[in-house]
Parts: structure tokens; sequence; C-alpha cells
């Protein structure tokens, strides 16, 4: 019997326990801490992972484009804008436009779009050439072009699309998933993160901030834990040199034991929470490499992401791993690729960008559908904002560069509860604004929260005399209409 | 607010549903309180609707007080809201136990639960006794309490233990016992330095007998330098204090003279009427002194965005925003910043108060984005501390550069005024020359003016900039300009000139009629010595923060402290000399459970010691720590790639090397876009907002940290040589070392053998396999494969009383 798992570590959890109960999904916090068994064993009557209503997903994969991805070249087909080539933007159309220092005061050329688009798929979506791969699927794609924030930069951009505000030290998403609907997996982390660890793009690129995935005002136990692309995955998990496997089980034992001895002197059950999170860390030795090791897989699910997959720490490694990691029910995997950021030379950075995603990106889709875990597997890809259809740097037809632009950009999901092979939102002529159907941040998080089962209203945390939620205290609309 | 007096006590019986709550919340056996019991239902449940805030009020209806035409009492078309003495008529009543969909308060939109019944309970005793309604507590000035009447009049007669003892003798507990002399000792040792306590001090302790042994220990304890840096750590947390801008590219900022003034403010005891006075407004103070100036870096210490992309206007709107935050968090316990965009809903801080406290910040003489890389991590405004000598230094410098600078001007002169060719080349020549010696000695000049401390000042434009109240909080959107001022439902703002100033605002906040100061800070020094404060919510004292555990015993604190003059290390000693500090904090898992916070204090507190104290310690107990103070912040190892995965291309991390990776904690680099791993697995935050209190998890990540990471592993090595160097010394005796020197016990017969048994089984694993011995001793000279074996196998042991529950957490 493994002794880990009695009853007993039900105690262990006592004060997140006090500090949730009574308020919405704050039970399921409770449960979360304690591993899966336990948690339906101890929930009685009702269970513990009880959502708000029936899920349609169980678990997401956010492929974040961080940089902001240009929208105009991508997916927003514009095909009259190369009879305004470097004619001024109209002021009907940019109007009380905020705009970057990099902007201001000077003339708004349009530059359409050097890249041919097509319709692909049944459904005839209209891609770029930069995405063949992902044209082979685009039956899959929700394409939503009404995206909206208020971020005109990286890092308020960033920070709202990953936390639901600006201001940093609000919780991310993945930890008010993992607060808000336990864990899945008992030996492996609720919310996994993994940065690419190289990109094509070669302008522009900013830093990432650990509050992208910090667990903010919840326990810190949601946080995502970064995986590494080199040395251990998770940081100081393998034993170190000099301590094999068994010397470091023989040493939890006595560990164990000592640390039991002293439970039934202090009486204090915080202490047994120290041995199962200590016998936790030992069975994530074997579950965490047992992950990232791609050694099993065939030759033929290798090659569908491309070269890259070869290399640690590549986009497509990565798009690997996630589809690894939603096989093994982590509840959010989320993917940073940076590089996006085509202030100048857009069209040759981009190219590259896009021949770092693409393939894999597409493989990934394809890869979890063949495996049946597309149905309940939300994909989600975007960047922070989009890009002007007016250009910036020395403007030629083949090379330009774009600024950043907060009214609409594209961005897809895929999967999980979502239509497929559909258009979503409109922007007018130029790609500025939305004319209909604009679906800001906060909507999108509230539709993704309630394809996991959760009213985005109701996952609350109450921090500094307020109910926090993700979705925060503007109105968010469940984007009903792109729900299968 | 409500002047509204009347009994606010009434004596009520409420059953087992509250069994829970043994906090701040209402008991059984106890009364019903308007601040403590009623007043949070109300504001949780009511407030967003029928509060302060008039621009969302429904139905002519507040709840938070009780007369005028909205007030609680008020009928409106024959229906009376609340009806002193009479739920019948009182239609709040019937509005928050119906079941109608359409008629329950709160209604079902609101997302909010309707009334438990034991709130239900609540608010029907209160409105039997007449619904009398309470200043609210935090916004009344403390007033010392009279001392409770306590049944056992031996235990104690100092006054904390008499408020804690009374509220246990009402729910009929005793205190705990005395803890043993070796847990006091190393509580507090860890309660006031950070440290543990070495093998000597304790066996010193343990041998004076006398009964001044313990006051003689807190005397020592708080006079060390290591006090300043343990107290520094946790308002470094609550300013947020970091070594980078923390945004964009997470260029280095250079706060090191900031943190440094902190530790010896401590150190030196500084009153903490002065110690706010200069964080605020140091910068205005008479002449200022180097300290007051590196005080008011506290206004530099919020976020920053580089140069480049964001739009200045905005850039400064949020470093404003930013900076009267802390204000709030930090001195006041509020939330004010919640009143950016709208009038608070709960607190009675309207929009245009937040704007008015704004307008101090606003006028700062400075860029409100950095230039990209600033040298040294200094944005102006900042402050030379140059000695005369480095003065002297510095003249010397500049009147030889200007020197050559000439020498080079005549030179180049010399050289194009000449005709000949070849003596041209020479000429050329040598003005190249000279120009290098001006290159080569500008270099030395700048790199001996980075070794001289300066430190990022807060400064006045000469004219002031106007503040405006911004619609919806919107940087971009001024409806009407604001003067400085302070929130209406506080003490009123004395000005010395035409405008209140900076520093008439940190007066303001230590006039002892400010009801808010003293408590906050003395609840956050109660938080540290019992892991939770009398409010739990330290960062919030309004209306939905906690009420206190014990509101007498706070205001006790809160004006004894004003009293001895805001002096930190009275209130210190007064908590760690109380008995109620003292107890043991032994108890059966049935307490744990019933209160498992402690709050009620009827026994000493037990929780996970912060990561500071975790990592300080290891290096303490192997001999490892560097007592070198103050100074630039130093990079212990951590994990390759850390860096290079979040930050721009290029930015690695390059550990700091020889002493400097045994510094104390405080002084580790902290960058906001990645803080160090050993910091944040243990809830160290982010340090990118304000946090007056940490979150304690326990965590797989926690256990690997601990088991895995080479600087710890490291450390138990060099214990266990040391303890193997003594030849002479029996296994029991090197094991009884190793274990009063990690948890400050003896081990007991049981732990001697289970120890003895892993010893054993290690000696034969690390014999059958030298390789792994080998690795365990690299970079060391040993005599011999048995001397590895035997270095692993103690290392491991050392390692495991690292792990031990025990050994991180403060008993």
């Amino acid at each position: 019997m493994n002794p880990l798992f009695t009853e007993s570590s039900v105690l262990q959890s006592r004060r997140s326990f006090l500090l949730n109960s009574g308020m919405g999904l704050g039970s399921a916090a409770f449960a979360s801490l304690i591993p899966k068994a336990i948690g339906a064993m101890a929930s009685g009557g009702e269970s513990p992972f009880t959502a708000h209503h029936k899920p349609k997903a169980k678990r997401v994969i956010f492929l974040f484009m961080a940089g902001a991805p240009s929208q105009i070249d991508l997916f927003d087909y514009k095909p009259d804008l190369h009879k305004l080539y470097k004619t001024p933007l109209p002021e009907s159309i940019s109007k009380g436009q905020r705009v970057t220092a990099m902007t201001l005061g000077k003339e708004k050329l349009i530059v359409p779009s050097k890249f041919n688009f097509s319709q692909q798929g049944k459904s005839g979506l209209w891609m770029s050439e930069l995405l063949p791969h992902l044209s082979t699927v685009a039956d899959d794609l929700c394409l939503v072009h009404s995206f909206q924030t208020e971020s005109i930069n990286h890092d308020p951009g960033k920070t709202a699309f990953c936390t639901g505000s600006e201001i940093p030290g609000k919780p991310s998403m993945g930890a008010w998933l993992s607060y808000g609907l336990g864990t899945l997996n008992k030996n492996l982390p609720d919310y996994v993160v993994m940065p690419s660890a190289r990109w094509s793009g070669k302008v522009n690129v900013q830093a990432l901030y650990s509050r992208l995935w910090g667990s903010g005002f919840l326990p810190s136990k949601h946080q995502g834990s970064a995986f590494q692309s080199s040395g251990d995955p998770v940081l100081f998990l393998s034993n170190p040199k000099g301590v094999d496997a068994s010397v470091r089980r023989r040493m939890l034992d006595s560990l164990d034991e000592m640390n039991r001895k002293h439970f039934s002197e202090i009486g204090d059950p915080e202490i047994e929470t120290t041995i199962s999170q200590q016998e936790m860390a030992f069975r994530m030795q074997t579950s965490v490499p047992e992950l990232t090791d791609i050694s099993d897989e065939p030759k033929e699910v290798l090659d569908m992401y491309g070269p890259d997959v070869h290399k640690p720490g590549s986009y497509a490694r990565n798009c690997l791993l996630a589809r690894r990691m939603a096989e093994r029910d982590v509840r959010y995997v989320q993917l940073f690729h940076r590089g996006w950021d085509h202030h100048t030379r857009l069209p040759e950075n981009l190219t590259g960008q896009c021949q770092d995603v693409d393939q894999p990106t597409a493989a990934l889709l394809k890869d979890l559908k063949m495996r049946g875990l597309l149905d309940d597997t939300l994909v989600v890809f975007a960047g922070e904002f989009g890009r002007t259809v007016f250009g910036q740097g020395n403007i030629k037809p083949e090379s330009y560069g774009r600024d950043h632009h907060p009214r609409c950009f594209s961005g897809w999901l895929a999967g999980g509860g979502v239509k497929g092979g559909m258009h979503f939102g409109k922007t007018d002529d130029f790609s500025y604004n939305v004319v209909e159907d604009p679906v800001h941040v906060r909507d999108l998080h509230a539709t993704m929260l309630h394809l996991l089962g959760v009213d985005h209203e109701r996952l609350s945390f109450p921090f500094q005399g307020l109910d926090q939620k993700l979705t925060g205290v503007e109105r968010a609309r469940v984007v009903k209409e792109i729900i299968a | 607010m409500s002047s509204h007096k009347k009994s606010s006590k009434i004596i009520v019986l409420i059953g087992a549903a509250m069994a829970l709550l043994t906090g701040a919340a209402f008991c059984a056996g106890e009364e019903v309180s308007f601040n403590r019991d009623v007043r949070p239902i109300l504001s949780n449940k009511c407030f967003a609707c029928h509060g302060f805030d008039k621009h969302d009020r429904k139905g002519d209806l507040r709840l938070d007080q009780p007369d005028g035409k909205d007030g609680a009492y008020r009928t409106i078309k024959g229906i009376t809201a609340i009806k002193p003495g009479s739920l019948k008529d009182s239609e709040l009543w019937y509005r928050i136990t119906t079941t109608d969909e359409d008629e329950v308060m709160p209604p079902p939109k609101s997302h909010k639960k309707t009334l438990s019944k034991s709130e239900q309970e609540i608010i029907k005793s209160w409105i039997l006794a007449g619904a009398p309604y309470d200043n609210f507590w935090a916004f009344v000035p403390p007033a010392a309490p009279k001392l409770p009447v306590v049944k056992n009049q031996e235990w104690s007669e100092q006054p904390i233990d008499y408020f804690v003892l009374n509220r246990l003798e009402k729910k009929n507990l005793n205190p705990a016992s005395e803890a043993d002399k070796r847990t006091l000792i190393r509580r507090l040792s860890f309660d006031l330095t950070g440290l543990p306590p070495t093998l000597d001090e304790i066996k010193a302790f343990l041998a004076d007998d006398k009964p001044e042994a313990y006051e003689a220990l807190v005397d020592n304890l708080i006079a060390r330098p290591q006090y300043g840096e343990h107290s520094a750590r946790y308002w470094l947390d609550l300013v947020r204090f970091a070594d980078t801008n923390g945004m964009h590219k997470d260029f280095y900022r250079n706060n090191v003279a900031y943190r440094d003034w902190v530790i010896r403010a401590f150190n030196e005891n500084l009153g903490y009427d002065d110690f706010l006075r200069y964080q605020l407004a140091g910068d205005l103070m008479p002449k200022p002194t180097n300290d007051q100036l590196s005080a008011s870096g506290f206004n530099r210490l919020h976020l920053i965005i580089d140069r480049g992309t964001a739009l200045p206007e905005e850039s400064r709107f949020k470093n404003v925003l930013d900076r009267v935050t802390a204000v709030g968090t930090a001195f006041m316990g509020l939330t004010i910043q919640c009143a950016q965009c709208h009038d608070h809903k709960y607190d009675p801080i309207t929009q245009k108060d937040f704007f008015s406290l704004s307008a101090f910040f606003n006028n700062i003489d400075s860029d409100p984005e950095t230039r990209g890389r600033e040298r040294n991590g200094l944005q102006a405004p900042f402050v030379s501390f140059a000695s005369p000598e480095q003065k002297a230094k510095l003249a010397e410098f500049d009147k030889q550069l200007a020197k050559l600078d000439g020498e080079v001007k005549t030179a180049k002169q010399a050289a194009g005024d000449e005709k000949d060719k070849e003596k041209k080349s020479a000429l050329a020549k040598a003005a190249k020359s000279l120009q290098a010696k001006h290159t080569t000695l500008q270099k030395q000049r700048n790199s001996f003016d980075n070794t001289i401390t300066k430190a990022m000042v807060m400064k006045e434009r000469a004219d002031i900039r106007p503040t405006f109240l911004m619609n919806r909080g919107q940087y971009d959107d001024p409806i009407m300009e604001v003067p400085r001022g302070t929130p209406g439902f506080l003490p009123t703002l004395k000005k010395k000139g035409k405008i209140a100033s900076r520093l008439d605002l940190a007066e303001w906040f230590v006039e002892p009629e400010n009801p808010l100061t003293a408590r906050v800070q003395v609840n956050r020094i109660w938080q540290q010595f019992f892991g939770i404060g009398l409010v739990k919510t330290s960062e919030d004292f309004g209306a939905q923060g906690e009420v206190p555990s014990h509101p007498d015993l706070l205001d006790h604190l809160a004006v004894s402290f004003i009293k001895s003059g805001w002096d930190n290390k009275a209130l210190v000693k007064q908590i760690v000399m109380s008995k109620v500090y003292q107890q043991s904090s032994l108890a059966t898992p049935k307490h744990f459970n019933k209160d498992p916070n402690n709050r009620l204090l009827a026994r000493g507190s037990r929780f996970r010691m912060d990561a500071e104290m975790i990592r300080d310690q290891i290096l303490a107990n192997s001999g490892q720590l560097s007592d070198t103070m103050f100074g630039k912040s130093v990079m212990p190892p951590q994990p390759d790639g850390l860096w290079a995965s979040v930050t721009m291309t290029g930015q690695r991390f390059k550990p700091s090397t020889g002493d400097d990776i045994f510094r104390r904690s405080i002084y580790t680099f902290w960058k906001r876009a990645i803080p160090p791993p050993q910091m944040s697995i243990f809830n160290a935050p982010i340090r990118d907002s304000c946090i007056s209190r940490r979150e304690r998890t326990n965590t797989p990540a926690q256990a690997l940290l601990l088991l895995n990471e080479s600087e710890y592993l490291k450390a138990a090595r060099t214990l266990a040589q040391h303890v193997l160097a003594k030849k002479t010394l029996t296994e029991t005796e090197r094991f009884r070392i190793i274990y009063e020197t990690v948890t400050s016990k003896l081990p007991d017969a049981q732990e001697q053998e289970t120890f003895s048994k892993l010893l054993a089984d290690l000696i034969v694993s690390y014999r059958n396999d030298p390789a792994m011995a080998d690795q365990l001793c690299e970079g060391l000279t040993m005599p011999n494969a048995e001397a590895k074996a035997q270095l692993a196998s103690w290392t491991l042991i050392t390692s495991t009383l690292y792990n031990l529950d025990i050994t991180k957490t403060r008993e």
C-alpha cells in the first residue's frame, strides 16, 4: 500500500481550504491540491471537479505569437488595397487612433500585403501563401478577424492577453484554470509553459516575463511551470551528480520516517503535506522525463512536425511536447514564440517566422485529431495585437514594416468545441476597424472558460476587497456564434 | 460615515455553523459587533449596489449608513429598508431570506451567493437589537483601550497577554505552556535576525538559568546588524524593490542606495515616523542628508518602461498611479487604486480623492521613460554621495581631462596647420596618441565614478504640473483639474505653504490622529512574528478587509507605538517578550485543524520560513555565509538558461564568484522578468506589485529545490566535511553535531537509529559504486575511495536533515 494516499492527506490542504471555502469554484481548488483519486474519494456526493456547465473542452493549448504577427499578411485578406499602394490612410478610417511613439506625427501610407491569398479546404477560408501547411487544416480553423485590445505596446499587451489586465499582479489564465478546475494528472503540473529557444525573426525581440504565467494573488502552486529547453525541463528535477535513483529512494524513506515521527510529536498536518510533496517530487522525476523523451515517437510522426522537431527548444519540438502533454491531461499548455514584431523588413522576417510555426502547428492539429484528442482540446493561436495597414520604415512593394495595431487583429481557435472552417468577425477594407462582431480579449477569455465548463462571472477569488475575475469588471461576452 | 450612537454589542448565541471560523469572525458565546460581524456581510453582499459609490447605487438605498434620505432606516413608498427592532417591518430581512428569485438579495445576476443561515442569524440578531451602526473601526483614531479583566492573574502582567488571554478565557481555553529553551532560541534567532542560532549560542542560552536570560538574548539579537537585514526584507516586498525596470527590455535599475538605507534604518532604529517622512518626502527636508535622499528613492521603485514604443504621456500617468498605489498599500493599508476609474465601491474614497492624492506624486522632475540602458542603472534625478576625498579625486580627473583636451586641440590645430607632409604626419600621430590618452583617462574617471554611491531620488519640478481627474481613469481623458489633497473621511491635511507639499502629506500620515498609519504598521510587525496579522488582510484595512481578531490589542499596540516615538525595536521587543509569543507550538492535529492559522493564539505559531531564511540558514549552518553587508546586488548560481529563455537575445545570467555567492539573500539580484528560482519557488513575489504578505504553499517544486539544488548540496557537503575532519568523534557524536546544527535540537534514540541505518546503507551504496562517490566529491582532493564513500554518505545525511519539515519551519 502506498501510505501517501491515505485519507489523511485530505487534511493537508486545510490552509488552502479555509482560504477558499465558501466561494464559487473554490472548493474545486481544494480538491486540486489532492491527488485525483483522493479528490474523488473525499468528495462524497458532490464531485469537487464539477464545472459550472458541461464542458466541451478538457484542456487548452495556447500558441502565443509574441510580438504580434501581421493579420494583413496572414489572415485578413484585403485584395483591394493594391490599388491604394502608398496613398495616405483616409482620416475617416484612422480618426482618433492612438499610435505608438514610433509613428506619432508621421505620414500614414497604405501598404498592401505582398503575399498572395487563396481559398483553402472545403470551407474556402482565405489563407496566406505563407501558411501552406496550416492551409491543409483550414476546415478545422475558426478564424477570428475581429480581436480587439486596448494595449498598443507589447508589455501591457501580453500581460493583458495572458492575465486579463495590463496591470501586473493578476493571475494568468492557466493559473485560473488550475485553481478553478484542479488537476487532471497527479504526476505532472497542471499548467506548463514552453517558450521557444530560437526563432527566425531578427528584429525587435521583447523579453518575456514570468508574470505572463504567474499566479498573481492565487496560491503560487497554480503558477505555470516553465519547461526549460536545456538541462532539466522542470527546475531541479534531476538528482544531482553523485545521487542515483536508489540512493534518493533510500534517503526519502528515512526522511519520511523522521517527518512522520515529528508529525506525531508536533501535530501539525502541514508536515504530512511536506511528506506527500516530497513523494510527488520523486514521482515527477519519472513522469517528466517520460513526457519529454520523444524517442518512442515513430518517424512518420516526427516527419510531420518537420526537421526542427529534432532540436530541443524549437517551436516544432514544443508542439510535439504539447501533444504529449495533451495525452497526459496537462490542463493548460502555453507556447510562446517570439520574433513577430516587424516594424521593418516585414516580408523576410515574417516568412522566417511562418517557416518556424506553419508546419509544426498544422502537425499538432493533425496529430491531435488522429488521436481523437482535438475534440476536447482547445487550440488557440494569437498574438497580443495586430499590425497597421500603413507602412513603417523605407516602404517598397517588396519590403516594408508595420506598426502595432490594437483595434483589430486576427487569430484562430480549433478543436475543443469550436466550429471549424469559419471566418468570424469582419474588419473594414483597410483591416483597421472592426465592423462586425468585435471580440475583445476578455471576450476570448470568457469564451475559452465557457468551453471548459466555467462561467467567467463565477470563477472568482477574493483579493483586495474584490471578487477578482480573469475577465475583470468590464462586460465580457461568450462568443456563442463560434461554438459548435 | 455614520455617527449613530447606540450600543453595538448584543449578546447572542449562534449554532455550530460557525465552528470553522475561529479567527476574526463571530464565535459562539460572543457578542454581535457591527464592525466585526455585520459590516463584513453588508459590505460583501450589498455595498456594490447599496454603498458609497453613488453612480451604481440602486433603489435609493445605501446600507453603509443608517440615516439620511438614502440611509438604511429610510422609508420610501411605505417600504422601510431596516426598521430597528422589527424583522417584520424590515424589507431587508425579507429580501435576504426569501426564495423568490425576483426578490432575493443579492440578486442572482450579481453572481454573489445569498446569505448563509449563519449570516442571516447575525443580521437577525442585529436588527432585533436595534440595528445599531458604528463608525468603521479602522477610520477612527485608536485610543488606548482599558486592560480587560482576566481570571488567570498568574500567567502574565503584560498587556499583550491580557488581551489574548481575555479572548481565550471567553472561549474556555488556556494558553499553551512555554516552549522549551531550544525552541525559544531558534524561534528568536530566526524571527529577529533571519538566521539560526550557532551551537555555542544554544549552549550558552541553555546554561544561563538567570531569569533575565531570555531578555538578554532578545537584546543581544535585536542589536545585531543581521536584524536590520532581516527586517528590511519584509519592507522590500512591500515596496516592490527590485534590480530591474520590470518592463520591455527589463534593463538594470540601480536601487541599491535605497535598499542599503532601509537596512541601516532598521538597525539604527529610525523612528517609523521619520522612516515614513524620509521615504515620502526626504528630498523636501531642509538640507536633506544622504539618508533622507536615498529614502526618497521609494518613489522611484515603480516599474518603468524604456523609451521607444510607449507613449510618454501614458508612461508618466502609469508611473504616478504605480507610485500612489504603493503609498496606499504601504502606508494606508487601503486599496486606493480601486478609485482610479470610479468611486471606491466599499470604502469612502472618491475618484477625486484618488487623483488629489496622486497630485502629490505627479510633479517629479524626471523623464517618464528610461533612455534605454541607463549608465550604471541610474535614471535622473539621482545624486552622488562622493566623499570629500572622492570629490577631490574626481576634480583632479576633470582637471587633467581638461588639460588633455586643450593639448589635443592644440596638437590637432598644429597638425592641420603644418604644410610639410612628414611633419604633418608626425604631428597627427602625436594628436592621435593624446586623444587616446584622453579616452583612457575618461574611462578611468568613469569607472572610478561608478564606485561612488549614487541614489535615485525624488525631486520636484519648479512649476507644478497640473493634475486632472481622468474620466474612467484613462490617461488621455481629463475631466477637471484637482488640487493636492487627502481623502475627506480622514483627518484634515495641514499645509505649511499655499500649496500642500509631499512633506505636508508625510506629516499628515504621522499625526497621531491618523487612524491608519500606526495600526497598519504594528499589524505588519505582528504578522512577522505570528505568521498572520491581527488583521489578516494586512494590505487592506477597508470594509472588504478582515476585521481584527483582537481589536483592542491592535489599538493597544498602535497607541503604545505612537507614544514610544514610533519605536520599532521597542514594539518588536514588546511582542517577543510576551508570554503569548513564548508559547509552545506543539498541539494535536485536532487543535491545528480547529484553528489552522492560530488566530486565537492558544499556542505558539508554526509556519514555513520564507525563501531567504531557508537559503540563509543552509549557508549559515555550513559555515559559508558571508557577513559582508550592503552594496551592489549579487548573483548566486542558478540553473543555466533561465534568463536566456525569457530575455532579449544575448542577455545572459553570469553568476557571481567568490564570497559573493554566499551573501545573504537580501543582496541577491532581483530580475523582475524572472526572479531567482531559489526565491520564487518558495513564494517570494515577483516584486512587480506591492505585497504585504506572502503566500505560503507547500509544493513538489519546493521539494525538488531542497533535494537537488547544487549550492544547497554543496553546503551539505561542507558541513559533512567539517564533522568528518574531527577525527576523534564517534559516528553518534558526528550525527548529533549535524542534527543540532541544522535543527537546533538533539536527536533522540529513534532518530539516531533511523539515521544509523540510513548511513550504513548509504556507505554500502557508495562503496559499491565508487564512481558515484567520485561525482559527489568532485573538486575535492580526497585520500582514498573509502574517504569519498564516507563523505558522500555524510553529505546525503546532512541533505536529509535539510529536507526535514522542522528545518524549513519556524516553530
